[in-house]
């Protein structure tokens, strides 16, 4: 009798996507070629930032970490991209459960097919939709992974990694995106995941560098990174991804997801120079890992506003985005916790300063199914982003802190003492980054 | 026999290694090495991070002469590696019990 249940959840997972194949050709000929294929090659693009994501971070660590830095971010393009097929889709898009979360009934994927799904892509395939989500689903728990390097459990890592997207990644997403959304009701405006992937993460983070606790031998200034030029091809592949994180959120190739590229581009340069030359003012040279910061910053902070803005507006966040997170990374400093890579300092406090500055910044000229902002006559979205804001904040950091001590308890979140001193590479993965 | 070991600037190496060649030295081991003495190191940093880097990278030359031709190597080694700033490095002179050439079993100074 058992066996019957199991049989049709099989046929229900291979049958997803296949239900409609018999479907007339009214229903196909939605499709828009360009549309599509803008989505799926932007798809491919937030996909080639996680393994860029590992560059930048593994550049930053020691040598002896570099593999167990990179496998951290590397490995969610495992896990993730089951747990989205399973049920994390389902979750975070399908059909509306009180406004902050959806039902399993797409979970395995069922139901979500080859045609157009009017509520998220009118014109492209839901999977295509599905699949480019996922990208962000995979990305935004190797964010955090900055916040606890070289020191974190590989095997509690990956319970960590699915225990956080079902319980804070997925919901979040459902409540900025998922059609019954809480903030998407509201009006909260994120075109590609400021609330849901950067605040997320790098609130996460905070709780994640507090509860783990400091690197051995923080605070001796023994840790710089190992290879720069690593953490540089990093940030070109991110900054090129980026468009397609941007770019690609627009769900339709044309003139906004055109807009999505241009402010992407302007703001990442301007955060590149401010960072850069606030950095060169106050410690006297332009570093080259801060340029690379700065873009990265100023990418963090437009992405939520990407689709609602103008470049001039762009320009302006990117340059604030590059000195404020040049400032935000020495909090750190002064609270005297080891948030290793600054996630806190560039995406948290970034794409904080990005949902707000939509709040300014938004214009319906640019996109009219957006809103305006303060300094285009509106007054009531920068309340209604600061309440998203605050919302994700504490949401993220209340239930990644218990996530983490319940791991901590059960599983053990630190590597040994002995492991964290001969490195993640050989105690986690008994291999070398470099054999010289 | 003595044991002649000079650290020097890095850059200087080809320029010492010729100059000890002309004056007849067969042979050499070098060493790259990281030492500080009067010439402090820098200062790197990286994002709301500072490393004060005491160490300089430097490189030691190890020779293996006879008596005789010591004075001449160490005023050869003392001219060309020498830059006139501070970091410029150090010699010294030790003696040496036995050197073999492993290849044919050669002592003393036939195998040098």
């Amino acid at each position: 009798m058992k066996k019957i249940p199991f049989l049709s959840l099989l046929a229900s997972l291979f049958g997803a996507g296949f239900a409609f194949a018999g479907e007339p050709a009214a229903a196909l000929s939605k499709t828009d070629s360009g549309d599509t294929s803008w989505l799926l090659i932007s798809a491919a693009l937030v996909m080639l930032m996680t393994p860029g994501l590992a560059l930048f971070y593994g550049g930053m660590v020691r040598t002896k970490n570099v593999l167990g830095t990179i496998m951290q971010s590397f490995i969610a393009l495992g896990v993730i991209t089951l747990q989205w097929a399973f049920y994390g889709y389902s979750l975070a898009f399908g059909p509306d459960v009180g406004h902050v979360i959806g039902n399993l009934d797409w979970a395995g994927l069922r139901g979500v097919g080859l045609d157009p799904f009017p509520d998220y892509s009118a014109t492209v395939p839901h999977q295509a939709f599905m699949i480019f989500q996922m990208m962000f689903a995979v990305i935004t728990p190797a964010l955090i992974t900055g916040a606890f390097a070289e020191r974190f459990k590989f095997k509690t890592y990956l319970v960590f990694l699915i225990l956080w997207s079902t319980f804070v990644y997925d919901p979040i997403a459902h409540w900025v995106w998922g059609t019954g959304g809480w903030i998407r009701n509201l009006g909260g405006l994120d075109f590609a995941g400021g609330l849901v992937v950067h605040i997320s993460s790098g609130v996460s983070a905070l709780a994640a560098a507090l509860v783990v606790g400091k690197r051995k031998g923080y605070g001796n200034g023994l840790m710089p990174p190992h290879n720069v030029t690593m953490t540089l091809l990093g940030a070109g592949i991110l900054w090129f991804g980026w468009f397609g994180f941007n770019g690609g959120s627009a769900i339709a190739s044309g003139s906004l997801a055109t807009s999505a590229f241009v402010v992407t581009q302007f703001s990442a340069a301007s955060g590149a120079l401010s960072w850069m030359i606030v950095e060169w003012a106050r410690r006297g040279n332009p570093t080259v890992l801060g340029a690379a910061s700065g873009a990265i910053a100023g990418l963090a902070t437009i992405t939520p506003a990407s689709g609602f803005v103008g470049p001039i507006s762009a320009i302006v966040i990117g340059l604030v985005a590059g000195a404020l997170c040049y400032y935000a990374i020495n909090l750190k400093n002064k609270f005297g916790y080891d948030d290793s890579l600054d996630v806190v300092g560039v995406h948290g406090v970034g794409s904080t300063w990005g949902v707000l500055a939509t709040g300014l910044f938004a214009t319906k000229v640019v996109n009219s199914a957006g809103n305006n902002g303060l300094f285009f006559g509106n007054s009531s979205l920068l309340g209604i982003q600061a309440l998203s804001v605050i919302s994700v904040w504490v949401y993220s950091f209340v239930v990644t802190l218990i996530l983490l001590k319940v791991l901590d308890r059960t599983m053990g979140l630190r590597v040994s003492e002995e492991h964290e001193i001969t490195g993640l590479d050989t105690s986690q993965h008994g291999e070398t980054g470099y054999s010289f | 026999m003595k044991k002649i070991e000079a650290v020097i600037k890095p850059f200087k190496l080809d320029e010492v290694k010729e100059a000890l060649s002309k004056i007849g030295i067969k042979g050499m081991t070098i060493s790259e090495v990281k030492g500080f003495g009067r010439q402090k190191g820098h200062t790197e940093v990286y994002r709301s991070a500072e490393y004060k880097i005491d160490f300089v990278a430097k490189v030691k030359i190890e020779l293996i002469t006879t008596d005789e031709i010591v004075p001449q190597v160490i005023e050869t080694i003392e001219r060309v590696a020498k830059t006139g700033k501070i970091g410029d490095g150090k010699i010294f002179v030790s003696p040496v019990e036995e050197v073999i050439r492993i290849r044919t079993g050669e002592r003393g100074r036939d195998a040098i």
